[in-house]
This record gives C-alpha cells, structure tokens and sequence, in this order.
C-alpha cells in the first residue's frame, strides 16, 4: 500500500450516481444481508405451515423483555442518527455522548438477551427441543451476531477510530453514516424478528 | 516501460510481504486468487483421476503402489479404494471445483486483475477488503482441505450435501466429535468461502459503478466487464441463502435441531430421536436458490472473455453488443427464478413443476443470443488463430452442445427419465469443463503478456489446445451415452453390477484413459506457464494483440495505480477495422487515431 494511489470518491460523491463508494458499499451489503434473514424468514413460513401444531410465542417467550429490548433498540436508532448530526454540526463532544448512548443501548440488548436465553436453559428449552426453538434461537442468535458486529464498528469508531476526524473530517462523517445505515438494519431485523416469533398466535 | 521503470523504484520501500503476501493491489490479489485457485482445479482433477480408476477397473488395487500406500488402510484397504472415500473424492472433487477452482479463477482472479483496468481505475474501490476476500477464501480452502484429515474423512453427501443424508453422517454423539466431522467442517469452509465471495461481489460492483473512467458510458463498457457486474450480483444475492441453509445444517449437527429432518425418520432400521418437523425440501430450495445462479456465475464470466478475445482476433466489433448486454442482465435476472427445475422428482406437484420448466425455456433465449451473437461475430473476420482464440472458438460449439442437452433436463417429463444419471454430468461438465475452462484458458493466454510482460510458448500452447480438446471429448461425450442408457451418477463400482449397465460399460475405459490423457496434457500448460514467466518472449510493446480496450494503455506489466496518465475514454469497446483509419483498431483511449 502506497500513499500515491488515491481512490476516488471515497469520501465526495461521484456526481452521477450521487453517491460515495462505501454509501453504495454497504447498501449492497446490505441487499445480501437481506437475502440472509430472507431465507431465514422463508425457513419460518415453510417450516410454520408444514407443522401440524405450532406454539403461540407468548407461552414460551418472555414478552415483556422483548418488548424493552425493542424499545432499547429503536432508541439506539435514535441516537446513532444523533451522533451522525452532531457530527454534522461540528460537534465532537456531542458525537461522542450519542454514540456512547448507543453502544450502552446495543450492550444493554444483548444483556437482556442474554438472561432470556438462559431462562430458555434453565426450563430446558434447547434449539433441539423444537423447530420452533430451533428457528427462534438461530435467528435471534444470528441477529445476536450481527449486535456484536455493531457493537464492535461502533465502539472503534467512538474511540480510536476518532482520530480521522482530526485528520479526514468528511470521511470520519461518512464513515459514522455508514455505519448507521448498518446499526439502522440491525434494528429493523429486531423489530421483523419481535412479532414473527413473540406476538404471532400459534396453530 | 520507462514509466515502469521509475514506477518501480518509486515503490523499493514496499517489503516483500507487502507486496506478494499481504498486499492491497489488485492485480497481485488477481495472481494470489490466480495460482491458487490453479493449483486447487489441478488437485480437484487428481481427485476425479482416483475415482477413474475404481470406475474404470472396479475392485482392482490402484497400480500406483505408493499412492495407494500414502493413503493408507483405512482409504484405500489392499489398494482398493472403499466406498466411503470415492464418496468422498466425490463430494469433494465438486466442492473444490465449483467454490475453490471455477469461480475464484473466473471471478476472484480474473475479476480482479482485469476489471479495474478495463474500467480506467487505479485499483478496487476497496483495496483492503479486496485483501480480505482473498484470505478469507484461503482459510476456507484450507480448512476444506483439512477436512480430509478429520476422523471419518471429509464430506460424503456429494457437493450438494442433500439433508436428511448429509445431517445423519455424524460419528459420534459428543461435541468434538459432532463439530469436527468431516460434513460439519465442510460447513464451516463453505461459510468462509460465502464470506469470501460476499466481500469480493460488493467490491467489484462498487468499482464498475464508481470508478468507471471519464467517458466510459454503460454502452461503452467492454462485455467482460458487464459480464462482471451481473456476475457480482448473483454472488452477492445468492450466496445468503445457502449461508442460512449451512447455517441451519450446522445447527442441525451440532446443535442436535431439526431443521431439515422430518419427525419420524428411520435410519438403518431405528427411529432417529430427535424433535423432528423439518423438511427435506427445504435444503434443496435454498441450496439450488444458490446454487442454479451459480451456474451463471460459472458461465457469465466465461462467456465474457470469449467476447473479449474474438473481437480482438477476428479484427472487427462484436455482433450485437448491445443484445448481448441486455441478454447477460435479462439472464441474470431469470437465474433466480429457475432454481427448481433442479428438483423435479422431488414430489413438489405439477403446478410447480411447470412454472419452473417454463422459467427455464425462457432463460435459455439470451443464453442462445448471446452464443448466437458470438458465432455471428466471426463471420467475415480475418480471424487470428491464436492459441486464445482457438480455446475462445473451441468455447463456442462445446458452450452449445452443454447448453442444448440441458434443455430436455429443463423439461419435466424428460428429466423424469434423464435425472441423476450420466447424462446430467455429461451435460454440466460440457458447460464447465469444455466451456468454462477452455474460456479460462484462452484468458490466461490473452492477458498473459499483460501480467508478465512475456508471451506464451505458442507450440506448447498448441498441444494444450489440440489435446485438451480430444480428450475432454472423450471424458464426457460417452456420459450422455451412458446416461441415456440409464446408468446412474455416484455409483461406486461404475455399474458392473447394474444390468443395464452392462452395453455401455466398457465406456467407462474409454472415459478414464481420456481423462488421465486429459491430466498429462495440464502439464504441458503448466510447463508452458512457468517457463514462459522467466523465458517466454518478450512483448515488443504495451499492446502486443493490437487491443482496443483500456487494460493494454497501461505500462506492462502495470505498475501500482495501473496508468501514467488518468485515462479518458473516447468510443466504444471494439472499435476494430474503423473506416477511413490507418490502423485496424481505434483504442478507446486515444481521441484521435494518430
């Protein structure tokens, strides 16, 4: 890697497509990304519509946390938007307070989910129970991942990744938006994942 | 070359790891992704020149004593091979052909090395996950090969690993045992290299998209380019599903689910306790949702190389080019919506079966234009017969016969008779094999003075050529025979004891020698190919084909950042023999032909 190679529009747009490369990027990644739990989502409805009796989620999952999960979730939305703005306006020390907000919010998540699962555990309610346990703990585990994925793009970009923003500004900016169109996905797959398996009435 | 020159000494401080191990430029990355995915399709061929033999001569010990001794008791017992490891070689040869052979060849190493030129760009719009594509999709093979050193070998349930089949091989009921299986290990490699292929389709699409060179319209793109971007797409759309599907085999057999385990099944003679309420079908759906656009993830590439290289040898433009681009997005759109048609005796029901027959007539129009349109292109050329264009030309007719004898595949009624026998691997290997390959090929000899600076030995070439292309004839030409007297797929002893078998058996004979004739003539190529790097004859200048496209206005081999000069382009692609010019070709680089 040499300094003299400059891709362009790394961090400008090119003017016909409107867009900069990671913006495209990460939509792309996105699209895959939406083929993956669409599959999974597939696997819900054939395997649903094949069984002869399927639970209703509230006899099994615990509503209640899922719902404060949501809403954690939906507030991390929230503030990554924030952060980006701030950065926006000029404003470091207020990025910094909504992208920290946001990485508590995405541990927060994971905490409660963590002590869901292992409610799971301790009633004996394993993925091999089930399809329906098997299809619940392979989704939310693999939406699990994706948290952690977040969490971990974030957390770089909070702290040591800041220092872009002294250098390269713009594309510290655009690198923040990146990575909350990715935080925004991850949301969105929660708020799919929340009533497919909790609120849906079983057969 | 000057530029070169001082291109070269402008970069002495880059260290030997950064620039050949872990380097950020393409075109390395394309050559990393080339050799490797060379030598993984030259020990996927070993693999299937085992399994010859046990076809060929079934029950007799290898000849080859210290081969058969290398492998040992539990392989090949007497030196004759067990049935378990030709599952194996057989499984495997599949999966190392498709995942770590074709596709990285066709997509990773000439996507790579060739895109970014032919676009006017100084590199991959994203250069460190180009890095990271490649090493990903080296661990993958790595643990794919690996897996045949796991207790019980690697996987056994063919490369489309069917469940309920692929989820029972597990050897023992502990974790370790469970985790470190041969079908299990597989699933891992497989996402790694999903992974690998993910990172790479988003980097080339980005790069089509954004860093095209001032002037390079859509209409303006050269076909391998195109070829490129609907190839990019079908990898970043259709690969997800199987990474699920994997996902969920591997929850399967590890985690003990049920996911495509139906309640109730009995395996040898006892109930299977587990919770049950899977499905069978569903692994084929989602796999086949992969793996039929993989297909043209094999072919598309293919296909645009092909044009590429008979609009420079026969010295005139492409017939169509514009039919062609929207036949290859026409066709990458349909890939979708076909995969059934892989299924048809699995009971899905008529209904079903017609839509995906009639999906599949459909997608086989631009396939037919598009192979139409590059045989029209020749027509009153003054063809080059260059070893490139003779594997470019040797494409078109063996492209044709593997594409036509699909069509009664993608007619219910025929396959009910066709399916699962020769004629399906006679049919995917000419399309493959003698199709992608011989593209593959005359691609290494197209762009290999651009690389290296140096020409393939043209004689040495020629005897590739000739050989390779009576050989692979007489590997697969007999499997439609054979096929369509009934013989099934994946049997152990080639169907000595299958009375229908018995008329065409000694095919098989016929089948093995060519395909070891087949494996001595690789190595002329590969001779050919190390010799020609250090002692080949040198290239008299930048453009030694006469091409028009942006790839040869760079210095050669191209330097770090590929131009001298940003490149603007001016015209179409394959502008050859233009009236009124002095020379017979206007490269799209240069405004006025001088």
């Amino acid at each position: 890697m040499s300094a003299a190679i400059e891709i362009p529009y790394n961090t400008t747009e090119r003017p016909d497509t409107g867009l900069y490369n990671a913006k495209l990027g990460v939509w792309l990644f996105l699209a895959s990304e939406v083929m993956l739990f669409g599959a999974l989502f597939s696997t819900y409805v054939l395997l649903r519509v094949n069984a002869e009796v399927w639970p209703t989620g509230a006899q099994i999952l615990n509503i209640p946390l899922a719902t404060l999960n949501t809403v954690i979730l939906i507030l991390s939305s929230v503030t990554v938007v924030m952060s980006w703005t701030s950065l926006k306006m000029n404003n470091l020390a207020r990025y910094k307070l909504f992208m920290g907000l946001t990485l508590l919010c995405a541990l927060g998540f994971l905490v409660v989910k963590t002590f869901e699962y292992r409610a799971k555990f301790e009633h004996g309610l394993l993925p091999s129970t089930s399809t329906f346990l098997a299809i619940y703990f392979t989704m939310t585990g693999l939406h699990g991942l994706h948290v952690i994925g977040g969490i971990l793009v974030n957390f770089y970009l909070w702290l040591p990744g800041t220092k872009m923003w002294r250098t390269d500004p713009e594309r510290f900016t655009n690198r923040v938006e990146v990575a909350g169109l990715y935080w925004h996905f991850v949301d969105l797959v929660w708020i799919f994942l929340f009533p497919t398996l909790y609120l849906l009435p079983g057969k | 070359m000057t530029d070169a020159h001082h291109d070269a000494e402008h970069h002495d401080d880059i260290s030997f790891i950064r620039k050949w191990i872990f380097s950020t430029d393409h075109k390395t990355i394309g050559l990393q992704y080339g050799i490797t995915s060379l030598c993984f399709l030259f020990f996927g061929f070993c693999l299937v020149m085992l399994m010859r033999w046990q076809l060929a001569y079934p029950m007799k010990p290898l000849p080859i004593g210290f081969l058969a001794n290398w492998l040992g008791e539990l392989r090949m017992p007497g030196g004759v091979m067990a049935p378990e490891f030709y599952n194996q070689l057989g499984a495997m040869h599949g999966t190392i052909m498709v995942f770590l052979g074709v596709v990285p060849l066709a997509v990773g190493a000439f996507g790579n090395y060739v895109v970014p030129l032919q676009v006017g760009a100084q590199d991959m719009a994203f250069p460190k996950l180009n890095m990271a594509s490649y090493w990903v999709y080296f661990i993958g093979g790595v643990v794919m090969l690996a897996s045949f050193f796991v207790p019980g070998g690697a996987a056994q349930s063919g490369w489309t690993s069917y469940s309920p089949l692929a989820n029972i091989t597990v050897p023992g009921n502990d974790f370790w045992s469970r985790l470190l299986s041969g079908q299990t290990v597989w699933l891992i490699g497989m996402v790694f290299l999903i992974t690998s292929s993910l990172l790479g389709s988003i980097n080339t699409i980005t790069t089509i998209i954004q860093l095209r060179a001032k002037g390079l319209t859509w209409m303006r793109l050269p076909f391998f380019v195109w070829a490129q971007l609907v190839t990019g797409f079908l990898l970043l759309l259709a690969f997800p599903p199987l990474e699920a599907a994997g996902v969920m085999q591997l929850m399967d057999r590890v985690a003990g689910t049920s996911f495509f385990l139906p309640t109730g099944l009995v395996v040898s003679g006892k109930e299977l306790l587990v919770s049950g309420g899977g499905s069978a079908l569903l692994w084929q759906h989602l796999f086949w949702f992969l793996a039929h656009p993989e297909v043209y993830v094999l072919i598309l590439p293919a296909l645009g190389i092909v044009a590429e290289i008979i609009a420079n040898n026969t010295r005139k433009p492409l017939w169509g080019y514009k039919s062609l681009v929207y036949s290859v997005v026409f066709l990458g759109f349909m890939s979708f919506v076909v995969w059934a048609h892989h299924m048809f005796l699995t009971g899905m029901g008529t209904t079903i079966n017609a839509f995906f027959q009639t999906t599949t007539m459909i997608i086989s129009v631009p396939s037919i234009v598009i192979l139409t349109a590059l045989i029209l292109s020749l027509w009153g050329g003054s063809i080059r017969f260059t070893v490139s264009m003779l594997f470019a030309l040797a494409f078109l007719p063996m492209f044709g016969i593997g594409g036509l004898t699909g069509l009664p595949l993608g007619l219910a009624s025929a396959d009910i008779h066709l399916h699962d026998t020769y004629y399906v691997i006679g049919h995917f290997h000419y399309v493959v094999a003698p199709g992608t390959l011989f593209a593959l090929f005359a691609g290494i000899y197209y762009w290999f003075p651009k690389a290296t600076g140096r020409h393939m030995n043209d004689a040495l070439g020629r005897i590739h050529f000739w050989g390779s292309l009576i050989f692979i004839n007489g590997v697969f030409l007999p499997m439609f025979i054979q096929g369509m007297a009934g013989v099934s797929r994946r049997l152990y002893d080639g169907g000595t004891t299958y009375l229908h078998a018995q008329d065409v058996l000694a095919l098989n004979k016929v089948m093995s020698h060519s395909a070891w004739a087949l494996g001595v003539v690789q190595l002329v190529f590969i001779v050919n190919f190390f010799w020609s790097i250090f002692r080949g004859r040198q290239v008299a200048n930048d453009n030694p084909w006469d091409a028009t496209t942006l790839e040869w206005a760079t210095p050669t081999p191209p330097p770090h950042g590929n131009f001298t000069h940003v490149p603007e382009v001016h015209r179409g692609p394959y502008e050859y023999s233009p009236p009124g010019a002095k020379r017979d070709f206007a490269p799209q680089h240069l405004p006025e032909d001088a």
